[in-house]
């Protein structure tokens, strides 16, 4: 009778390495899913907790003698936070608006309109404002953050804050006329 | 073909798969510009640069009035001297990291570097070992070798069988 050799069976791919690729494919997964979470949260809605923020302003645009103003500071008097840009047209529509309501509101002291340029360029930006004779507080969204801690997904979008510094209105998009600004103003001021 | 080949293969079409998609997310670097900014020189660096509201829009192509406005910028911003360095560096500061063309190799960044080649190893040497086990048949297994052994013992005692029935016929 011959025999047989007998060759034992390689193994497949080691424990260790199986262990590594699995640590790596489900890192990668927690990460696109992350990701994926943040970009679909959408924009700060009414209630939520907005992270305090400092706006460094246009010179000639600054508050009180200011050239930068932080939100926290901000506290006990309503604030309209709007998102803009030079090369935006539908921001265009709600210039004329959003300065007859600033007019409206400028000298009652609890009520702030605070512009925020969104990737803009200064001399572009400095002339949109002069075209549309917009004079409240307007400064540069340097680096993105503000837009960010907002999730805004476009321009123009506008926030309006209470006095506690609760977000309570979220507008996409332009407004429609002045009084739809003061309707949604009035009912926060205390 | 075994089901582990099948198996071996699968994991590499995987591996290479993920492998040329992060590397797609790269892109390439680019040179200086003169005193003089022409259009080829501001495109040089504005190709280096993503719109920052177009998505996945390269500043160089990009056909928007905001675009326009931020290759203006860039061909100022030459004139006056400023490096390449510097005009990139302000552009992150303005608009953030995202407008880089190329990622900044800090934090996670790192991984868009690193894992496209670890990956296409990966794949690649999985590759090899299931090709290279197409090529030579499996040994027997020790379960396979007694088998053969029984088989080849009863080859043994039929033949030797019919044999004797030969003789006595």
């Amino acid at each position: 009778m011959s025999e047989t050799t007998v060759v034992p069976v390689k193994r497949g791919v080691p424990l260790w390495a199986q262990i590594l690729i699995w640590v790596v494919l489900i890192g990668l997964l927690v990460i696109l899913a992350i990701t994926l979470n943040r970009s679909q949260k959408g924009t700060a809605q009414p209630g939520d907790p907005i992270r305090d923020f400092s706006l460094a302003l246009f010179s000639g645009y600054d508050l009180n003698g200011q050239s930068q103003v932080k939100l926290s500071d901000l506290r006990g008097k309503v604030l309209l936070i709007n998102f803009w840009a030079s090369w935006c047209k539908p921001c265009e529509q709600e210039a004329a608006d959003l300065r007859s309501a600033w007019a409206h509101y400028k000298d009652a002291g609890d009520v702030l309109f605070l512009g925020v340029d969104y990737v803009d360029t200064e001399p572009e930006a400095r002339a949109y404002l002069e075209k549309f004779d917009i004079q409240y507080p307007n400064g540069p969204d340097v680096g993105t953050r503000i837009s960010q801690l907002f999730r805004i997904q476009g321009v123009p979008e506008t926030y309006f804050v209470d006095q506690s510094g609760v977000l309570r209105y979220v507008q996409v998009g332009p407004f429609t006329s002045a009084d739809q600004i003061l309707s949604i103003i009035d009912p926060l001021r205390k | 073909m075994t089901g582990r080949n099948r198996l071996a293969i699968g994991w590499a079409v995987i591996a290479v798969l993920l492998g040329g998609l992060l590397l797609s997310q790269s892109s390439q670097r680019a040179a200086a510009q003169s005193a003089t900014p022409s259009d080829d020189q501001v495109n040089q660096i504005a190709h280096q640069l993503y719109c920052p509201v177009c998505e996945n829009t390269p500043l160089d192509v990009c056909p928007t009035e905001a675009c326009r406005q931020w290759r203006d910028l860039i061909r100022q911003q030459l004139s006056e001297g400023w490096s390449e360095a510097q005009i990139k560096q302000y552009f992150v500061d303005q608009y953030g990291a995202r407008v880089l063309a190329e990622p900044p190799r800090v934090g996670l960044n790192w991984l868009v570097y690193v894992l496209p080649p670890l990956i296409i190893l990966a794949g690649a040497f999985l590759l090899f070992r299931a090709l290279r086990s197409w090529t030579k048949p499996p040994p027997p297994s020790r379960a396979e070798a007694t088998g053969m052994q029984a088989a080849q013992q009863a080859d043994e005692y039929v033949a030797r069988l019919e044999d004797e029935l030969k003789k006595r016929k």
